[in-house]
């Protein structure tokens, strides 16, 4: 189970988390968490794995609070958003230490196969292209086998390929009971495959429910509509809000940035 | 920790900095004891290249090795590890592994030319030692800066500045002190300008150690006349453990309150 409590967190003077309450307590179940770009999503996930501190809040996993906590990351697999390794190491030796490191059972050989990376093995990191770096990047974060799996961004770069196997590989996650928690702006991979959406603006949860909820809800036929209906709602509400001409336009411009 | 500092210590015998450095030392300390046969001598040339040298290379190598390593260390926080595990794991291999380069740098050469067998091998120690404790010292306030500093460019403008103060403007402002206030008693406070800085420590007690006085500045004078021997090259000690100690300590405060 993992419950956020009022989390608040500020970069300098950008608030970026205002008060997140949220709960995940469902395995077997793939919870998408969505949202404009600078909504918080990578915060909010960063935070979840201690990275990122809260200034207010707090975050429990299982039951315990998290904080100057490490041993509950032994129960999550982690999917950074931008897959950045040691430039110089080769892919079999980047595997091999952080199974040294971390330690315990590991299904490291199940997924180079599953991703066809055995020709990459002997490669340094640094010569890999994009999407081969994102298999590397899934191969460690899913190697473990946790009961709790984060995908920070787990589609970029990836060919059609390697999107079906991965996609595969989330049901069977889903199939063994795992919680699953995805960021991802490709709707119609959260269409497919999420359970439920938990939709951030501006720092707060703005909708958490199934598909087909905020669907009916925004009067959408697709999720990616019925996205840019909330979203474009709530340009409409800021310029309405905004009494002065000018800064009006530049909140809409900003708007428009990050949507 | 042992195994990040495992890593951390391969990842920089694998570039080629650690065995430049390395041989660096070598030829410059072999060729000086080879030429001059003098080990008293040799081990004043070498002190002074180490004072500059073992400082500059821990600061520059130092914040470069933090920058380069942050990827990994991003995907080591995500990992089942304590932070001060990961930092002090990395500060300690880069710490180590650059001090392993010093220490058979020079030693190879005093030991190929019998320094074990002479009187002078209390001189020898104390020279590596120091340069060791510096290394350390000054691995550590680049860790520090690199951790404080996002930018990189100024994390080594700050790492550079540190180094230029310490090494060159120290001196320089301590020098005009003494001459600007000529008139008063200066002795407590040219004691406490140079434990505040640690080349300058590290300098003392190189030159207490090996006894002598017409190579000491007045610096040396003062702490040889106040303390004597054994007391000064205590508090020296004392003083350098602090310098090694409180950079350490600093970057788990700071690493502690980090995003990343």
């Amino acid at each position: 189970m993992i419950e956020f409590k009022n989390i608040e967190k500020a970069f300098g003077k950008n608030e970026v988390l205002q008060g997140i309450d949220l709960r995940f307590t469902q395995t077997g179940r793939i919870s998408a968490v969505l949202g404009p770009n600078g909504s918080g999503k990578t915060t909010l996930i960063k935070s979840l794995l201690g990275m990122v501190l809260p200034d207010e809040g707090s975050i429990e996993v299982n039951g315990q609070p998290i904080r100057r906590e490490w041993a509950y990351r032994n129960q999550i697999d982690y999917l950074p958003q931008i897959a950045r390794f040691p430039e110089n190491l080769r892919v079999a030796e980047l595997l091999r230490m952080i199974k040294d490191i971390r330690g315990g059972a590991s299904r490291d050989e199940e997924l180079i196969n599953r991703f066809g990376l055995q020709p990459f093995l002997d490669k340094r990191l640094g010569t890999l292209s994009g999407g081969t770096k994102q298999k590397v990047n899934l191969t460690l974060a899913l190697m473990y086998d946790s009961p709790i799996v984060i995908l920070d961004e787990p589609t970029s770069g990836l060919d059609p390929v390697a999107m079906i196997q991965l996609k595969e590989l989330i049901r069977q996650e889903k199939a063994h009971g795992k919680m699953v928690l995805i960021t991802t702006h490709i709707m119609s991979f959260v269409e497919e495959m999420a359970d439920e959406i938990v939709f951030l603006l501006d720092g707060k949860i703005y909708f958490r429910g199934s598909v087909a909820e905020i669907k009916t809800q925004h009067q959408a036929e697709g999720l990616e509509e019925a996205i840019a209906g909330i979203l474009k709602g709530q340009l409409s509400a800021t310029a309405r809000t905004v009494a002065e001409p000018k800064s009006a336009l530049q909140s809409i411009m900003s708007h428009l940035q990050t949507a | 920790m042992l195994k990040i500092l495992k890593y951390s210590t391969y990842d920089l015998l694998r570039s080629r900095w650690a065995y430049l450095y390395l041989a660096f030392f070598l030829l410059f300390s072999g060729g000086l004891l080879f030429l001059s046969g003098d080990v008293s001598k040799v081990v004043i040339s070498l002190m002074n290249v180490i004072l500059i040298l073992c400082p500059l290379i821990a600061t520059m190598f130092g914040v470069m090795y933090y920058y380069n390593s942050r990827e990994f260390t991003e995907l080591l926080l995500a990992q089942p590890i304590r932070r001060r595990t990961i930092f002090l794991g990395q500060y300690l291999g880069l710490a180590i592994s650059l001090s392993v380069s010093l220490v058979l740098g020079i030693g190879i050469p005093f030991i190929a030319y019998g320094i074990l067998r002479g009187p002078e091998i209390w001189n020898f120690f104390t020279l590596i030692s120091n340069g060791v404790l510096l290394t350390f010292i000054f691995s550590g306030l680049a860790f520090l800066i690199g951790l404080k500093n996002e930018n990189k460019i100024r994390g080594f403008g700050m790492a550079i500045v540190l180094w230029l103060f310490f090494a060159v403007v120290y001196d320089g402002l301590f020098l005009l002190s003494l001459i600007l206030f000529k008139e008063y008693p200066l002795e407590g406070f040219s004691l406490a300008a140079t434990v505040l800085n640690p080349i300058d420590l590290s300098r003392i007690m190189i030159l207490l150690k090996l006894d002598i006085s017409a190579l000491m500045g007045y610096t040396g004078a003062v702490f040889q006349k106040f303390l004597g021997t054994a007391l000064g090259m205590g508090l020296s000690l004392l003083t350098l453990a602090l310098w090694t100690g409180l950079p350490v300590w600093a970057i788990q405060q700071v690493a502690k309150r980090k995003d990343f």
